[in-house]
C-alpha cells in the first residue's frame, strides 16, 4: 500500500460545481453559492490556449477537483502510460484540491469508447483496479477518489455486492471515495434494491466528495424502469431525499452539481446548487 | 531602387504599422471562435435517455446510401470546379514537425 | 465470464447479438439494458464529430452528417482519451466515400476545421515585435530566420476550402469563387482564425517554417508566384501573431 499524502488544499464542504466555459464570466461575476469548482482532466491536456488560461485564472480564485473520465481504470490493460503522464502533469502544475476517477474502463486494445463501461466484482478485477489504483497514486504522489458508477446491467459473474467492492479497495490501497447518491439511486433502481441500503452498507467514512446530477427514464425489455444517468436535466426529488439520508449519517461533505448535456444558464445551475447547500445546512457539522 | 532595397522598404512600412501583440487577461472571456470551444470536450454522462441510436445497425455497403436531407453544397454553384482528379484532396498541411528554426 | 473483448464486440456492431452473462439483477437476460452503453458510445461520438466538424455538418445537411458519423465512428473509434484530438481521420474518409465524390472539397474544409480546434488547444506563444524587422539592416533582414507560432496552420487547397468555411460559418461572407486556395490559420489571443493567404503566400511562410532564411523564403515565393506580394504577407502573419519569434 502507498504512503499516500493529502493535497494540501481542501475542498469544503458546500456546493461546487462542473465547470463548463460558457460560465466563465457568470462565474467571476457571481458564483454565489458556490464555492468549489470540478473540471474534467482530460479537457484540460491540451498545450495551452484559453482552456488553460481560464483554468489558472480559476485556479487562483476557487478550490478546484480534477475529475478523471479517460483513465480506464477498469481495464484489462495497463494504464496507458502516456496518460499517466498528462495527468501527473496536469496534477503537478494545478495542484488541485482532489482528484477523482471512476471505477469503470473505457479503453480496450488502444480504442477508447468515450463512455463509463462497467465491471464486474470478481477477485480478479478488485486485484486489477487496486494495482491500477496504486498506479494512479504513485504516478500523481497523492490520494485519489474513486466514483461508484451508475449501472445498467449486473454481470452473473459477480461475487461481490459493489459497497463491498469498494471498500476492500479503500482497505488494500489507502483511496479514498467519491459517492455519487444520482448513480446510487440510478444502479439501485435499474438493478432492483434499495438505494438506502446500499448507504447503510457503504463505507461512508471514507468519502471526500459527493455527487449530484440528473438522470432520463426509459424501460428495459419487460416494461421495467431504466433510469440512464444523462447529466442533462434538474436532480429529481428522490435524489435529493436519498442526498439527506446520506448526509445525515456522513456529516457535511463536499457537494458537486453535474449537468453535461444541455447545460442551462448559470442561474438554474445555482439554483441547484443553492438546494445542495440548503441540504447541508440541515446537517450538524 | 534595387530590389532588395525595395523589399527592406516595404519590410519597415509593415513594420512600422503595426503595434507588437501581447495577450491581454480579457480576451479569456470573449468567444468568437466559432464552435470551436465546444468542440471535442471529455465529459461523463450518458447520451440522451433513448437507447434507440446506438442500436441502428449501420450498413453502408459501397453505394447503398442515400442523401436524406440539403445542404449548403447545394446553393453554392461550385461544381464547375469539379474538373477531374487534381483537384481531388489535394489540400496537403504545412508539417509541425518539422525544425522551424 | 464476461471478458471485455467479449463486452466491446457488440458495442459498435448492433447487428451482434448481446455478450452472454448479463442480466437485469433478477436473472432475466439484459437484452435492451446493453444498448444502453451501445447508445452511449455512439450518440457520444457522433455528438463530438458534430461539434468538430460543424461547417461540414451545414455542407451536406444535419441528418446526412449524422448517418456520415455513424458509419465512420465505427470505422474510426478514438485511439486516444483526448476528444479533443478525435476526429484526425474524417477529412480522408470523406475523400473516400463515394456517394459524395461529387463534393471534392469536402476533405479539406474538414481539415480546416481540423486545425481550427488543433490550433484552439496549440502552445501559448508571444507574437513578435513587428518593429524588430524594421531595426534590422539590409544584410541582417536577408539573413533572418522567423519561427511560426505553434498554433499557425497553414493548408494548401485546390479548392477554395476558407472561401467554402466562411460561407458557411461567417454570416454575410461571400459565395466562394472557384479557384485554389492557400489558407493560413492564426490565433493571436485564444481564438483560431481561418485567412485566405494571397499568392505565393503560403510558399514564402512554410519556407520560413522549415528553417529558410527570409532571402530564399522571398525567392521561393516570387519564383512559384510571379504576383507576390510582400508587404501583404507580412502585414497578414505579423498582424495576427502568426511569426513568435525574428531570429537574425
Amino acid at each position: 500500500m502507498l504512503d499516500v499524502r493529502f493535497s494540501d488544499v481542501r475542498l469544503p464542504s458546500g456546493p461546487g460545481v462542473g465547470y463548463k466555459p460558457q460560465h466563465f464570466n457568470d462565474i467571476l461575476k457571481n458564483a454565489f453559492p458556490v464555492q468549489w469548482l470540478e473540471i474534467h482532466a482530460e479537457n484540460y491536456m491540451g498545450d495551452g490556449g484559453r482552456p488553460l488560461a481560464q483554468l489558472r485564472h480559476l485556479s487562483e480564485r476557487f478550490a478546484i477537483s480534477v475529475h478523471g473520465v479517460g483513465l480506464s481504470i477498469g481495464g484489462e490493460g495497463r494504464l496507458d502510460p502516456e496518460h499517466l503522464a498528462r495527468l501527473k502533469h496536469l496534477v503537478g502544475w494545478l495542484n488541485p484540491a482532489s482528484f477523482s476517477e471512476h471505477l469503470a474502463w473505457s479503453t480496450h486494445d488502444s480504442h477508447f469508447y468515450n463512455d463509463l463501461l462497467p465491471l464486474p466484482y470478481t477477485d480478479a478485477t478488485l486485484t486489477r483496479v487496486a494495482d491500477h489504483i496504486d498506479a494512479v497514486q504513485d504516478a500523481i504522489g497523492r490520494r485519489m477518489l474513486l466514483e461508484n458508477p451508475s449501472s445498467y446491467l449486473a454481470f452473473e459473474e459477480s461475487t461481490w455486492s459493489e459497497t463491498d467492492f469498494l471498500h476492500e479497495l479503500t482497505r488494500r490501497t489507502g483511496c479514498g471515495l467519491l459517492l455519487d447518491v444520482n448513480n446510487v439511486f440510478v444502479s439501485a433502481i435499474n438493478l432492483g434494491y434499495s438505494p438506502q441500503g446500499y448507504i447503510d452498507d457503504y463505507p461512508l467514512d471514507m468519502v471526500g466528495e459527493i455527487h449530484l446530477g440528473g438522470h432520463d427514464e426509459d424501460t428495459d425489455d419487460h416494461g421495467a424502469p431504466l433510469l440512464i444517468d444523462s447529466h442533462g436535466c434538474e436532480i429529481v426529488d428522490p435524489v435529493w431525499a436519498l442526498l439527506d439520508y446520506t448526509l445525515e449519517k456522513s456529516g457535511p461533505k463536499p457537494l458537486l452539481v453535474e449537468w453535461d448535456t444541455d447545460v442551462p444558464d448559470w442561474q438554474t445551475l445555482a439554483a441547484e446548487c443553492t438546494r445542495a447547500q440548503a441540504a447541508l445546512a440541515k446537517v450538524p457539522a | 531602387m534595387s530590389s532588395t532595397m525595395k523589399t527592406v522598404a516595404i519590410v519597415g512600412a509593415v513594420a512600422a504599422s503595426l503595434a507588437a501583440h501581447g495577450t491581454a487577461a480579457t480576451a479569456m472571456e470573449k468567444e468568437k471562435c466559432y464552435g470551436v470551444s465546444l468542440a471535442g470536450a471529455n465529459d461523463c454522462a450518458a447520451g440522451p435517455g433513448t437507447t434507440c441510436a446506438g442500436s441502428s445497425t449501420v450498413d453502408y455497403q459501397g453505394n447503398a446510401w442515400t442523401l436524406v436531407d440539403a445542404g449548403t453544397c447545394e446553393s453554392m454553384d461550385l461544381p464547375a470546379m469539379a474538373d477531374g482528379s487534381a483537384r481531388m484532396g489535394s489540400l496537403t498541411e504545412l508539417d509541425r514537425d518539422l525544425p522551424a528554426s | 465470464m464476461t471478458t471485455q473483448s467479449d463486452f466491446e464486440g457488440a458495442l459498435l456492431d448492433a447487428n451482434k447479438p448481446v455478450p452472454a452473462g448479463l442480466s437485469d439483477g433478477s436473472g432475466r437476460p439484459a437484452g435492451r439494458r446493453y444498448w444502453v452503453y451501445r447508445n452511449n458510445v455512439a450518440v457520444s461520438l457522433g455528438d463530438a464529430l458534430g461539434t468538430g466538424f460543424p461547417a461540414i455538418s451545414k455542407l451536406v445537411g444535419p441528418q446526412n452528417f449524422k448517418n456520415l458519423a455513424a458509419i465512420f465512428l465505427r470505422q474510426h473509434p478514438p485511439k486516444s482519451p483526448l476528444m479533443m484530438h478525435y476526429g484526425a481521420e474524417f477529412p480522408a474518409f470523406l475523400e473516400g466515400f463515394e456517394p459524395l465524390k461529387h463534393l471534392g472539397y469536402l476533405g479539406d474544409v474538414a481539415r480546416i476545421e481540423l486545425a481550427m480546434r488543433q490550433s484552439y488547444h496549440a502552445a501559448d506563444a508571444t507574437a513578435a515585435d513587428p518593429t524588430q524587422l524594421q531595426r534590422l539592416g539590409e544584410a541582417e533582414l536577408m539573413t533572418c530566420r522567423m519561427t511560426l507560432a505553434p498554433a499557425v496552420h497553414i493548408l494548401r487547397s485546390a479548392w477554395p476550402a476558407a472561401s467554402i468555411w466562411a460561407f458557411n460559418m461567417v454570416p454575410g461572407s461571400p459565395k466562394p469563387q472557384a479557384k485554389p486556395e492557400d489558407t493560413l490559420i492564426t490565433r493571436p489571443e485564444f481564438d483560431p482564425m481561418p485567412h485566405v493567404l494571397p499568392h505565393g503566400a503560403a510558399d514564402f511562410l512554410i519556407a520560413l517554417a522549415k528553417g529558410a532564411t527570409f532571402e530564399d523564403a522571398l525567392k521561393v515565393a516570387q519564383s512559384n508566384a510571379a504576383d507576390f506580394d510582400l508587404g501583404a504577407t507580412l502585414n497578414l502573419a505579423l498582424g495576427h501573431g502568426a511569426i513568435s519569434d525574428i531570429l537574425s
